[in-house]
């Protein structure tokens, strides 16, 4: 069972019991991006804000396992006042902590840190990556 | 034949998974294979591997031998009239397309009505919902009974003189409910209708003879028999095969080519351009001589019992759902665990060796139906033991026990 302890760690499982900016922007605030896996029905809509350059605020609704919907949880909570560029930044190095790469340890990652026993269930990364892909889209639906 | 004697043909059931013994409930996606299938592939590509129907010489003639007498393995697999009625595929999904692209598109209209219901994999949906689409035909669904069964009563309901096409499922892939094939192909033929069939999960399991059935298109896949990937098979009444558009035009197909027009070789070979699927259809005849010396009444059989002592067990697990009817089913078993996601569901049983589907199975509206955006699926197939079904059962415990102390 460690493994799997690994991969549901207490703070995940809080993320998903009690999900951090939970809900949706009036469309004139800012932009509402849906995405979903086809291939296993989880989905999520991440509504953006972008203010001078800054993430002003994140909400998102969805439906998915724990890991999907902690994921998104934890990414709305990270991004929120970062600049555009700090929160592609982050996103990038989420997605090589899923590729199980060598990260700069002297970054704190704060919660997100728990995903890191996702990238050892292959089947499970793209569970996890799925708001943070809704983040990248938005940002460069944002800037164009 | 055993269970234990049939698993020893299966030798990739013998490992660890996650430092427990695999317990493979995934069949429905794909069966595994048992040797004797492997080493028809191996004595195929060893020793005779060739391509077939062009050459003179001895290789080319042994290939050609296999290939062909494979098909009539499958014709007396499913009982039809000749040969010539068996058309090799790449599987249910090829099959399903050709018929609605060769051959319904050509006569359906506006007005017309093509029937299905909301229980069919997206490969017997999709096909006839974009025909519909492009035709003007009106796209219609038998409603449903409480279990999700598919009843007589209902079926004659839903047919009416303007229906041209009924496509359905034998066994459904999410409910395992087993569809009145028989008395659906009476009252669609009753009403001038054609009838056709999904057999990916029925032939696997259960005697299917198409003559006694009556239906119009019969459409399945080797890899859920025991055979290889990329292998299936499309069985069409004569009349209709002859009507039906090639879909693939090319070499092996042709009869005469001239500068502004070609004519096609006779059934079945005018729906065989290119290379043929050679390998995969002597893997298909293998697997067929496989489970016919088991005899597909003992595998059904077997099966039921194994099933029904599944069904027992999980209906005691409190918080289990399960979707489909209670009895009278194939060897799907379609389940939600209480508020736990069906990934996490499976992931918690692969850590135990346990491998399921989660998703929503290719049946997207089913899943709306039942409003629900996911299930985890247990498929059970002639090497699946009641143990199997214990260790099922103990590692759903195990998912209830790991989550409900959060999700409560």
């Amino acid at each position: 069972m460690s493994s799997l302890d690994d991969l549901y760690r207490r703070v995940i499982m809080d993320h998903y019991q009690k999900p951090r900016n939970r809900g949706k922007l009036e469309e004139w605030e800012g932009l509402v991006i849906n995405l979903n896996n086809p291939t296993c029905g989880d989905s999520i809509s991440l509504s953006l804000k972008v203010e001078d350059g800054r993430v002003a605020d994140a909400k998102f609704v969805g439906e998915g396992c724990s890991i999907s919907m902690s994921s998104a949880s934890m990414m709305t909570e990270a991004v929120k006042g970062k600049t555009v560029e700090e929160a592609l930044e982050l996103s990038h190095l989420f997605s090589e902590l899923m590729q199980g790469k060598e990260i700069d340890e002297s970054i704190d990652l704060g919660d997100i840190e728990a995903l890191r026993g996702v990238a050892k269930f292959p089947a499970r990364i793209k569970c996890a990556t799925l708001a943070w892909k809704a983040l990248e889209q938005g940002i460069k639906t944002g800037q164009s | 034949m055993n269970a234990k004697e049939i698993r020893s043909y299966f030798p990739i059931l013998d490992q660890q998974v996650n430092n427990h013994p695999l317990v493979y409930l995934d069949s429905a996606a794909t069966s595994q294979k048992p040797i004797q299938v492997i080493e028809a592939l191996e004595k195929y590509y060893k020793g005779y591997n060739s391509n077939v129907h062009r050459g003179v010489h001895t290789l080319g003639n042994l290939a050609t031998e296999a290939y062909e007498g494979a098909r009539e393995k499958v014709r007396a697999f499913i009982n039809a009239r000749e040969t010539a009625e068996i058309i090799y595929t790449r599987g249910t999904t090829t099959g399903l397309n050709m018929v609605a692209n060769g051959f319904a598109r050509a006569f359906l209209k506006e007005g017309d009505e093509i029937v299905t219901t909301v229980v069919e994999h997206h490969s017997n949906f999709i096909p006839w919902q974009q025909a519909a689409k492009a035709t003007g035909a009106t796209f219609k669904f038998i409603p449903l009974a409480d279990d999700g069964t598919v009843t007589v009563e209902a079926v004659r309901q839903t047919i009416t003189p303007n229906t041209k096409l009924v496509a359905i499922h034998h066994v459904s892939n999410v409910l395992g409910d087993i569809a009145p094939i028989k008395e659906i192909a009476e009252i669609a033929h009753q009403n001038g209708a054609i009838l056709v069939v999904d057999g990916a999960q029925s032939t696997p399991h259960m005697k299917v003879d198409v003559q006694d059935l009556d239906c119009d298109f019969y459409v399945f896949s080797g890899h859920k028999m025991c055979g290889p990937t990329g292998i299936g098979v499309l069985y069409g009444k004569r009349k209709w095969l002859e009507m039906m558009e090639p879909v693939e035009f090319g070499g092996e197909m042709i009869d005469f080519v001239d500068l502004y027009d070609s004519t096609w070789k006779e059934l079945p070979w005018k729906f065989e351009g290119g290379t043929p699927i050679i390998a995969g259809a002597i893997g298909l005849g293998a697997a067929i001589d496989f489970l016919s010396e088991i005899g597909l009444d003992e595998i059904a059989r077997h099966e039921k019992k194994v099933i029904g002592y599944a069904m027992e067990r999980l209906q005691q697990i409190e918080d289990l759902t399960i979707f489909g009817p209670l009895k009278e089913r194939s060897s799907v078993i379609t389940f939600n665990l209480g508020n736990v996601h069906p990934h996490d569901v499976a992931t918690v049983l692969d850590s135990e060796g346990i491998a399921v589907r989660a998703g929503h199975h290719c049946a997207q509206p089913l899943m709306k139906y039942y409003q629900v955006t996911a299930t985890a699926r247990a498929s059970f197939y002639l090497y699946n033991t009641e143990e199997d079904a214990d260790a099922l059962v103990a590692g759903l415990i195990k998912a209830k026990e790991f989550f409900g102390n959060v999700l409560s």
